[in-house]
């Protein structure tokens, strides 16, 4: 292990003598790793015949190496390399934020919309560690860059309804771009009630309602230097979870960030970018729409994280340098009332997360070493501290009543290494990655107190003296280039070390009335994810394309059980055709029966299961500016299906018709 | 400069502030701070005065603070002796309760102190009297007076019959103040004797299993049985509430043979022991 540490470590270091600018290159397929672009609706041409008005759940759906869990339509939580929140670091361009909810009922996804963002970055492990720590990978949300470029006064209007849940879409933006100044604004309304599972299934509780406002305006003092500010207020009420015995009556999200840009030119220092940011978060569970429930209660979370960080992009001779200095403050409390069926009996109040702190700095470092004509050595190292912090008094007390010490306090020294080499040729491509990470455990892991898992059926305890999750990993991926043929195989494998997961307290009984026990949080000695997909295309003629993906996961721990929520055997295919002013594809997605389930973790054998979709779009031109249509029909063939990821089995939508209707006015 | 006259002016602010708050003159300690009177019982030349935290007697265990006031000087009485006499009349005959000897409260001059469970009382507070005997300067005197009882919300006390055909008085002590935390939990046993007498019940031991009924009887974990401590004739264990409510904790008591004597074991079917005591917080 540390020789392995030390190999990566002299990679990283010998890479820092040699030089030159590497063109990153920016991927715009979606179904890509390595960056997925949430197009914005004025780059139709871009787009694969995705909906313009489509959440960003959907857009992150759509790359390989991401799957969304769902708990109902709405508020998905993003796994990548099948690792789920607590093992990736999900930041909203740069800024840390974290959800409020202890049932992982409001992933930061959740909290932003298509209209606020430029495009999203996802890194698979620990390419994923620019912005924090992780062991699957990171995925930033990025706002829109700063413009200045004088294009004036520009807006557009959005319209969308689908006809599964009656789903109702509505988006505005208004933009005026000066030389000095610029300001934007948009704003999106979704409403969908509930919607019908194959064979006209009603799913109840599947209804939300949300909307997301956002105003970002930029001042520019010089040639060099520029200032942004940007504000993302984001509200959604009525949430159903059907997969939860819960629903959310609130989810508020209040994001704020101010923005230094300082751009020199001909200088080794080719841009740094300082921000310092605020999020506050309130989350409320509400039951009052279930008519039957065992006891009714009150589940409100808040997070609020305070931050900065501060980034730098420098060039010389052969290297890319990048550096980010960054630290935040993150307060999570949440707390759970339940009212007695006894009405002589008082209400039963606990804290489900005692109010924790945590603070962590840190620094990062990257190199993209452009050594020889193709070929990348990338080196990255990050540095953290990180402290935790139980605030109230009883959150020790209550978690001293199942570990026999706890700690106000917690400090760990957390560190990731990364090194990939890429070799770049006309026919060809080819990178292999070795890299270690280690994480802290999430704020549920280390401190949560009778957070209930519907997956499982168990309440879930803390455990404040868990260990660092550290993992190795190697990646690799080819690319050839056959003519028009393209073929392509991409493997990731982790081999993670202290993998933390609940392990059943055996006698101890659940708090939660009909639950099946009690996990506390532990670590396995050891546990191994490995992927790998194979993706193709054929490109038949100008206008015809052929293109699939077939993926294989595996997940084991030591002890020989499947992990939960990998992956089954899965495949993609879609023929397009694209002209200038009209699109159409065809999709086939589909997933074999999940027969390395974990029933440990409360996994069944889910069905396999496949899907087609028909995609349609055309682009209007006119002397008002353009207009954008899209419509088609998802699930045709109207199965009736869920996948490995939905919890509690519950189905996924039957046949849905859609239309999007864009226009953008200049 | 100005800096200069204000931190001067601050400092002396500050002193004099703090200075004020605790101008306690150290004549006139007083011993009963924070406690609350229930009662005062006179007798010729004394008064007796009764002390706890509430100022008034519950069913349960009651910690009780007397002090004894010399009426003609108007000081309190340092060096008595004392005991008493608590006694419940009942239509056909009457009875008294587990109850402590009275000593002088550790480091105080004029404060005696001691313990009385009342296992029961009527509804309206009845029933109950309390003898207390004094001696002062090798001068005995006694005197007796009604005091009222009242019933304590939950059940914090248990009086039953064990399998032996022994009655029993089982009473909760601590947690005084639960926490969502393993409260120490301490609970007086004594043996009904006779109607007069009730000894410590010495070297059982009293299995605990707390339970929330308004959740499906939740249980908490880590909770130990309690055992005796000869030290002061407590039992002791630990009690783990993992939220706040209602909590009943289901005994059993079991002797130094192993036997049961009184309560069930909770399970599917059996929500809950015939031997239990309630809390609330």
């Amino acid at each position: 292990m540390k020789t392995l540490i030390t190999v990566i470590l002299c990679l990283l270091l010998s890479s820092l003598g040699f030089t030159q600018d590497n063109n990153k290159e920016i991927k715009k397929d979606t179904t890509k790793l390595e960056e997925v672009l949430v197009l914005s609706r004025r780059k139709l041409s871009n787009h694969r015949q995705e909906k313009t008005l489509s959440s960003i759940d959907d857009y992150l759906e759509k790359s390989n190496k991401i799957t969304m869990i769902k708990r109902g339509n709405y508020a998905w939580e993003p796994t990548i390399n099948n690792m789920a929140s607590e093992r990736l670091v999900v930041t909203i361009d740069g800024m840390q934020i974290f959800g409020a909810c202890t049932d992982k009922m409001d992933p930061i996804t959740s909290y932003v919309d298509v209209s606020n963002l430029e495009k999203v970055t996802i890194g698979s492990g620990q390419e994923g560690t620019e912005n924090g720590h992780s062991i699957g990978g990171g995925i930033d949300l990025k706002l829109p860059s700063s413009k200045f470029n004088g294009s004036g006064f520009k807006s557009g209007l959005d319209l969308g309804y689908e006809t599964n849940g009656n789903y109702k879409a509505t988006g505005l933006d208004l933009e005026y771009t000066g030389n000095t100044f610029y300001m934007s604004a948009d704003a999106i309304y979704r409403k969908s009630d509930n919607y019908d599972a194959g064979g006209n299934e009603e799913i109840l509780y599947s209804q939300f309602e949300k909307y997301n406002l956002s105003i970002q305006s930029g001042y520019k003092f010089s040639e060099t230097q520029s200032v942004d500010a940007n504000l993302i207020y984001d509200k959604a009420t009525d949430v159903g979870y059907p997969a939860l015995p819960m629903d959310v009556s609130l989810a508020e999200a209040l994001i704020a960030s101010l923005t230094h840009y300082y751009k020199p030119e001909d200088k080794v220092l080719k841009s740094l970018e300082t921000k310092l940011y605020f999020n506050t978060i309130t989350h409320i569970m509400d039951d009052t729409k279930r008519p039957v429930v065992a006891i009714r209660m009150d589940m409100p979370g808040w997070s609020d994280t305070y931050g900065f960080y501060s980034k730098a992009e420098l060039r010389k001779k052969k290297h890319h340098f990048t550096l980010n200095l960054n630290g935040f403050y993150n307060k999570s409390l949440a707390e759970m009332t339940m009212f007695s069926n006894n009405p002589s009996e008082p209400d039963m109040f606990m804290y489900t997360w005692p109010d924790i702190r945590t603070l962590y700095s840190g620094i990062f470092i990257k190199d993209d070493f452009h050594f020889s004509e193709d070929e990348t050595l990338t080196s990255s190292i990050r540095l953290g501290y990180h402290n935790n912090k139980i605030a109230k008094e009883v959150g020790i007390q209550s978690l001293e009543i199942f570990h026999d010490t706890v700690d106000e306090q917690s400090n760990r020294f957390l560190v990731s290494l990364a090194s990939t080499y890429q070799l770049k040729k006309d026919n060809y491509n080819l990178s292999v990655g070795l890299s270690y990470g280690k994480r802290a455990p999430s704020v549920s892991e280390g401190y949560g107190f009778y957070l209930f898992n519907s997956f499982d059926n168990y309440d879930y305890i803390g455990n404040p003296n868990l260990k660092d999750e550290k993992a190795l990993e190697a990646n690799f991926s080819f690319k050839q280039k056959f003519n028009d043929f393209e073929i392509g195989i991409e493997s990731s494998y982790f081999h993670i070390m202290d993998y933390i997961i609940g392990e059943i307290t055996p006698n101890v009984s659940s708090m939660t009335i009909g639950a099946n026990g009690v996990r506390v949080y532990t670590a396995l000695d050891h546990a191994s994810i490995f992927n790998t997909y194979v993706n193709n295309s054929y490109k038949v003629s100008e206008r015809f394309a052929i293109n699939g993906t077939v993926g294989y996961n595996y997940g084991k721990g030591n002890d020989g059980e499947n992990l939960p929520l990998i992956k089954p055997f899965s495949y993609f295919a879609e023929f397009n055709y694209n002209t200038p002013k009209f699109t159409a594809a065809l999709q086939l997605d589909g997933n074999g029966t999940q027969s390395n389930y974990s029933p440990k973790y409360g996994e069944n054998k889910t069905a396999d299961y496949a899907i087609v979709n028909l995609n349609l779009g055309n682009v209007f031109y006119n002397k008002l500016g353009k207009t954008v249509l899209k419509y088609g029909i998802e699930n045709i063939l109207d199965t009736k299906y869920s996948t490995y990821a939905d919890w509690n089995d519950f189905p996924r939508q039957g046949r849905n018709f859609y239309m999007n209707l864009s226009f953008v006015f200049q | 400069m100005k800096l200069k006259y204000i931190l001067p002016i601050a400092f002396i602010a500050l002193f004099f502030s703090c200075s004020t708050d605790d101008d306690n003159d150290t004549s006139t300690i007083n011993e009963v701070k924070g406690l609350e009177l229930i009662q005062t019982i006179s007798n010729g030349n004394e008064t007796i005065e009764l002390y706890n935290e509430k100022g008034i007697f519950e069913t349960g265990y009651n910690r009780i603070s007397l002090r004894l006031k010399d009426n003609t000087t108007d000081s309190y009485i340092e060096d008595a002796t004392l005991s008493w006499m608590p006694m419940m009349q009942m239509p056909t005959m009457q009875h008294s309760c587990p109850k402590s000897t009275i000593s002088k409260a550790l480091g105080k001059d004029t404060v005696y102190e001691g313990f009385i469970i009342y296992q029961m009382t009527n509804e309206d507070s009845s029933g109950w009297s309390l003898t207390i005997n004094y001696n002062i300067d090798d001068t005995d005197y006694s005197v007796t007076e009604t005091i009222s009882v009242w019933q304590y919300e939950n059940q914090n006390t248990a009086s039953f019959m064990g399998s032996d055909d022994s009655r029993y008085i089982l009473a909760l002590v601590e947690p005084k103040a639960p926490s969502i935390a393993v409260n120490e939990m301490k609970v007086g046993l004594f043996k009904m004797q006779d109607m007069m007498t009730f000894p410590v019940v010495e070297d059982y031991t009293i299995a605990l299993d707390p339970r929330m009924p308004g959740m499906g009887n939740h249980s908490s974990p880590n909770n130990t049985d309690l055992t005796f401590n000869n030290a002061d004739n407590f039992y002791y264990g630990d009690l783990s509430l993992t939220m706040t409510g209602y909590w009943k904790l289901n005994l059993k008591l079991i002797n130094a043979n192993g036997e049961v004597l009184k309560g069930e074991d909770v399970t599917e079917e059996n929500e809950a022991s015939s031997l239990y005591l309630e809390l609330e917080f």
